[in-house]
C-alpha cells in the first residue's frame, strides 16, 4: 500500500500541493484527475520521488520516504514502473534494447535470459516481431505498448503512468487502458494514472482522486462519480458534449 | 548573479557525474559509442582544416618575412612552433567546440524534453553520470590523438604549399621544422588539449542537461553551450600558456 500524509510541494511562491492525504491499495488501478494545473503532475512526480515533498511523507509498503537513505530511495526506484506521457523511449536504441536497459543495468542475467524476459513482456503487451526496429519506425499506439513492457520487465511493485492515452485513437486508448488494468490485476501492482481523459477514468478507474488547486477534493470510484454533487467535480466530468448526454440519460433513467 | 549560480549548479553536476559507474559493461560500451561519436567522426572535419590552414601558415609567412637577410628555413621554423603550440590545441579545441559542442547539448536536450532523462531518473539509474562519464572518458582520452593528428597535417600541408606556391624549397622547410625541437612544447600542448577536452564535454552536457521547454530552448542551449564553451577555452589557454610557458 502506498499512503500519502498531508503532502505540501511549494516551487517558489507558488503552493502547488496543499496538503493531500490519501492511499493507494495494491491490485487497485487508481487514477488522479482535475484540469491542467491542478497538481496531478507534481503529485505524481513526488510518488516517484523525482520532486522532495517540502511538508508531510509517502509511505510504501510501510517505509517512510522521507526517512529513507539515499541507497534506499535508489532501492525503492528499482521497484517502480512508469510509463511516461510521450512514451520516453530511448530514441537511439531499438525496442529490444530499450526494453532490455533495466535488466542489464540492474541485473546480472545472461543474453538469453534477458532475451526471454523482453519477449515475454512484448508478447505479453501483444507485440511481435519488432525487436530490431527503432521507435521512429513504430505507430503511437506501439510506442505506448513498448513503453508499458519497459515498465513492467523488472516486475515492479508500483506502477505509474502519466496520461498514457494522450494522443491515441480512442480505440487504441481502450486497448492501453485494459491492458493496464489486466497487468496490475496479474501483477498485484500498485497502479497510478495521472489523466484527464473520462473514457479511461469510466474504463478502469477503480480508485478516483480528483485534485483542484493542489487540493484532494474529491475520492471515489468509477461507480460513483456519476452520483456526486461536489461542484467542481461535475464541472470537470461534464464539460464534455458526451457526457452531458449521458448525464441526460442517466438522470432520465 | 545568474552566473555565479550557473558555476555553482555546474560543479555540484560535476559532483554527479564522478561516481562509480552502476555497471562496468555499460560504462564500456557506452565509452566506445562516444569515442566513435565524438572523436572518429570528428576526424575528417579535423584533417581538412589541419592541413588548409597549415598551408595558409606557412604560405603567409613566407609572404611577410620575404627578406635575403632572413634564412627560409624560418618559414618551416615558425609554422611548425605555431602549428604545435596554439593552432592544433587550442584552434581545434574551438572547432570541436563548435562541431561536438552543438551535438552534446542538442542530444541531452532532446533527451530531457521528451522526458528520457526522467525515465532514467525513475528507474534509479544516475543519469548523469551514466550520460556525461563515457563523454568525458571519450573526449579526455581521444582528442590527443587528434591534436597529434592536426600537428602532423598541419605542418605536412605548410610543406605542400611551399610546392604548390614555389615560395619555399622543401629541403628549407625541411631544415625549419627539425630546427630547435622541443619535446614539452608536445606535451604542453597534450596538456591543453585535456583540459580543453574535458571542457567541450562537460559544458555542452550541462547546457543540454538542465534545458527546459521544448525544441526551441534546446537549440538556444546548443548556441549559448557553444559560445560558452569557446570562451572558456580561450580563458583558460591563457592562463595555461602562462602557466606552462613561462
Amino acid at each position: 500500500m502506498i499512503e500519502v500524509i498531508n503532502l505540501h510541494k511549494s516551487f517558489g511562491d507558488n503552493h502547488v500541493l496543499k496538503g493531500i492525504t490519501t492511499s493507494f491499495k495494491r491490485g487497485d488501478t487508481s487514477m488522479i484527475i482535475g484540469s491542467s494545473g491542478s497538481g496531478k503532475t507534481v503529485f505524481l512526480k513526488c510518488l516517484l520521488g523525482l520532486f522532495e515533498p517540502d511538508q508531510g511523507d509517502i509511505c510504501y509498503d510501510g517505509k517512510h520516504y522521507s526517512k529513507m537513505t539515499l541507497k534506499e530511495k535508489r532501492n525503492l526506484r528499482k521497484e517502480i514502473g512508469m510509463v511516461f506521457q510521450s512514451g520516453a523511449l530511448f530514441d537511439s536504441e531499438s525496442i529490444e534494447n530499450n526494453i532490455m536497459f533495466p535488466l542489464k543495468m540492474f541485473t546480472n542475467q545472461s543474453k538469453e535470459e534477458m532475451l526471454d524476459r523482453v519477449n515475454f513482456v512484448l508478447n505479453r503487451v501483444n507485440l511481435e516481431n519488432i525487436n530490431q526496429r527503432y521507435p521512429a519506425e513504430i505507430s503511437g499506439g506501439m510506442q505506448k505498448r513498448v513503453a508499458i513492457a519497459r515498465a513492467i520487465v523488472m516486475n515492479p511493485k508500483y506502477l505509474f503512468c502519466d496520461e498514457p492515452n494522450s494522443g491515441l485513437d480512442p480505440k487504441t486508448a481502450i486497448v492501453i487502458d485494459n491492458l493496464i488494468q489486466e497487468i496490475t490485476d496479474e501483477y498485484q501492482m500498485i497502479t497510478i494514472i495521472n489523466s484527464h481523459d473520462m473514457n479511461s477514468v469510466m474504463e478502469i478507474g477503480e480508485k478516483i482522486i480528483f485534485l483542484k488547486d493542489g487540493l484532494k477534493t474529491w475520492e471515489g470510484s468509477h461507480l460513483n462519480i456519476f452520483k456526486t454533487d461536489n461542484e467542481a467535480v461535475t464541472d470537470f466530468v461534464y464539460s464534455s458534449n458526451l457526457f452531458k448526454k449521458v448525464r441526460e440519460v442517466y438522470n432520465k433513467e | 548573479m545568474k552566473y555565479l549560480k550557473n558555476i555553482g549548479k555546474y560543479f555540484i553536476m560535476l559532483g554527479q557525474v564522478f561516481r562509480k559507474p552502476e555497471k562496468g559493461s555499460i560504462f564500456r560500451e557506452n565509452l566506445f559509442k562516444e569515442i566513435d561519436e565524438l572523436g572518429v567522426k570528428s576526424l575528417g572535419i579535423v584533417a581538412f582544416i589541419s592541413f588548409f590552414v597549415g598551408g595558409v601558415v606557412a604560405i603567409q609567412t613566407a609572404l611577410n618575412v620575404d627578406n635575403p637577410w632572413i634564412p627560409k628555413y624560418l618559414i618551416g621554423f615558425a609554422t611548425k612552433r605555431s602549428i604545435i603550440l596554439e593552432f592544433a590545441p587550442t584552434f581545434m579545441a574551438v572547432i570541436l567546440a563548435g562541431k561536438v559542442g552543438s551535438y552534446i547539448t542538442s542530444s541531452l536536450g532532446s533527451m530531457r524534453v521528451t522526458e528520457q532523462i526522467d525515465a532514467l531518473e525513475v528507474m534509479g539509474v544516475n543519469a548523469l553520470n551514466h550520460l556525461v562519464l563515457p563523454k568525458i572518458f571519450a573526449t579526455v582520452m581521444f582528442y590527443p590523438f587528434i591534436v597529434l593528428l592536426a600537428m602532423f597535417l598541419g605542418i605536412f600541408g605548410g610543406w605542400v604549399s611551399g610546392f604548390a606556391t614555389g615560395l619555399f624549397s622543401s629541403d628549407d622547410f625541411i631544415i625549419g621544422i627539425r630546427q630547435d625541437f622541443r619535446p614539452y612544447f608536445i606535451f604542453y600542448s597534450l596538456v591543453k588539449t585535456m583540459v580543453f577536452a574535458f571542457v567541450i564535454a562537460t559544458v555542452p552536457s550541462f547546457y543540454g542537461f538542465y534545458v527546459k521547454g521544448g525544441s526551441l530552448e534546446v537549440g538556444q542551449a546548443s548556441t549559448k553551450a557553444v559560445v560558452w564553451t569557446s570562451v572558456v577555452i580561450i580563458v583558460l589557454n591563457y592562463f595555461l600558456t602562462q602557466m606552462l610557458l613561462t
